[in-house]
């Protein structure tokens, strides 16, 4: 399978998806609402079989909060690349794809701890590094009052 | 008086729970386990981190490319030479910058006695971790030769940041060849020592063998990679699935095996020193003349956009995520470190054997800390 075929393939799963050809990977943007189906058709479909979920990383982006999820499939060595965003920064909501992936157990709750993403349906979400009284240090609003980290 | 009934339950039904760490010399760093036993059963583990947390992600917002290479030796400080090619490679693919043959078989040298020398430590502290404490004698007086060759030519021993964007920092020392050709001929006659000490022993089989097995399809979904990974027949191997420096030039075997036990990833590292040591062969002798820099711009600003590199450190994949906004430091750095993901399956694997054999499956799994809480 080479790139084409995965668009194609992503297209015939949803037509409306928003597909990128970034310099590495197939970039697919997706609303909050459809990354949890998205994501176990991804797992599950036999054309596809993305099972090693690799890094998932949450971004400040300003104004908007995003998870990005690096896939790769180990039976066609093909990767994608998911993206979500959502515009609540009072109380960032997304779902968890933990009981698809295992990893992301830990990796959700880091992005939790960091920028303060809550995940829906996560098994154990708590902070992981930090204190409950912490705020969430990747937010680019982050006051650093200690002066960890000087400009 | 009146007498209180008092219930008492059989020792090996209660529950109770024993704090492993975080000051615990088994657990190879300040990792906290939060045990919960039945008798001596594990029931659960949780992993508590963070104890160390230096925010490095955060840091790397505000400095520049050639600054981030000097934190990211102390995330896997055993493994430094790799993650620090990690990032220079990274922002060599953003700016699309040519690198010389010198530059890629010198790299591929570093990182492979860099390799060696991580598994010369985690041999040695594995068997201790299991009660031989003279594989750490013999572990450690090995590694320091490979620590001299890595002092003579980067300055450094373990935190080498012998890389810099485009290149290397200064060129290699004019013993170099001889002195890694001289290691590889002592310690092609070592290893062999290695066995008859630790892998033979019919105790350290007792203890290893069957315990904490790890299924391909769980390695996958917890995203184990490294020799952990491949001792359960996960062929995650970066090096060979999307070769870079002068990896594709070289002829290695990926060490592949199926038990997925404490034992199997025992012997996935030793055949990789093995497999190492064959790379560096290839390449020791036929070191490219050149420069051993590319000219860079002063201060480097990558064009917007994301750029993802992996590498294979000694602990399996390690990924560099850096999205640009054309700034000279990034808007945000993401590393994908190994033992991170290799941490989150302990729970998973050492769930109902004894609380010993969870001292030799976390030494199985060669957790480095602050790459975890980096």
């Amino acid at each position: 399978m080479d790139k084409t075929q995965l668009g194609e393939f992503l297209k015939s799963i949803n037509k409306d998806l928003e597909i990128k050809e970034g310099k590495q990977y197939l970039e697919v943007t997706v609303p909050p609402s459809m990354l949890y189906q998205l994501a176990r058709q991804l797992r599950e479909k036999k054309e596809a079989q993305f099972d090693y979920l690799f890094c998932i990383t949450g971004v400040d982006y300003g104004v908007d909060l995003g998870v990005i999820y690096h896939l790769r499939s180990t039976l066609y060595d093909q990767a994608v690349v998911l993206k979500t965003r959502t515009s609540d920064r009072e109380n960032p909501l997304l779902d968890s794809v933990a009981d698809i992936w295992r990893t992301a157990d830990f990796h959700e709750r880091e992005v939790y701890d960091l920028i303060g993403i809550k995940f829906r349906n996560h098994p154990d979400l708590r902070r992981l590094f930090l204190d409950n009284s912490w705020g969430f240090p990747l937010r680019k609003d982050y006051v650093d009052d200690i002066n960890i980290v000087t400009k | 008086m009146e007498e209180k009934e008092i219930i008492t339950t059989p020792d090996e039904l209660q529950e109770y729970f024993i704090n492993m760490g975080p000051q615990h010399p088994s657990t190879h760093g300040v990792l906290r386990l939060l045990v919960s036993l039945r008798g001596e059963m594990v029931q659960n583990v949780q992993p508590h981190v963070g104890y160390i947390h230096s925010g490095i992600e955060k840091m790397c917002e505000s400095i520049t490319y050639a600054q981030i290479i000097h934190l990211t030796d102390r995330m896997d400080y055993i493994s430094a030479h790799i993650n620090n090619e990690a990032v220079c490679l990274n922002v060599e693919k953003a700016l699309e910058v040519d690198i010389p043959d010198r530059i890629k078989v010198i790299r591929t040298i570093m990182s492979e006695l860099t390799r060696i020398q991580s598994h010369q430590l985690w041999w040695a502290c594995f068997g201790m971790d299991l009660g031989g404490l003279t594989c750490f004698f013999y572990g450690l007086r090995d590694r320091e030769k490979i620590l001299d060759i890595f002092e003579e030519t980067c300055g450094g021993r373990m935190i080498v940041s012998y890389n810099c964007p485009g290149g290397l920092m200064y060129d290699i020392h004019p013993n170099f060849q001889k002195r890694v050709k001289e290691f590889i001929k002592y310690f092609r006659k070592i290893l062999p020592e290695y066995d008859q000490l630790l892998t033979g022993n019919v105790i350290f089989h007792e203890r290893s063998k069957g315990i904490g097995k790890l299924t391909k399809e769980d390695a996958i979904s917890y995203g184990v990679t490294g020799p952990t990974g491949r001792a359960s027949g996960f062929s995650c191997d970066v090096r060979k699935h999307e070769p870079y420096s002068a990896y594709d030039r070289v002829q290695f075997k990926e060490i592949l095996l199926t038990e997925g036990d404490t034992f199997s990833r025992y012997v996935a590292r030793i055949d990789e020193m093995w497999e190492s040591m064959k790379i560096i062969e290839q390449l020791i002798d036929n070191i490219p003349e050149g420069p051993f820099a590319v000219k860079m711009k002063p201060v480097i600003k990558l064009p917007e956009g994301e750029y993802y590199q992996r590498v294979e450190t000694a602990r399996g994949e390690l990924g560099v995520f850096i999205i640009s906004d054309g700034n000279k430091n990034p808007y945000r750095v993401k590393f994908r470190s190994p033992n991170f993901s290799n941490l989150s399956v302990l729970n998973h694997i050492a769930k109902g054997f004894k609380i010993a054999d969870l001292v030799a499956i976390g030494g199985s799994l060669d957790l480095i800390i602050p790459d975890i809480d980096r």
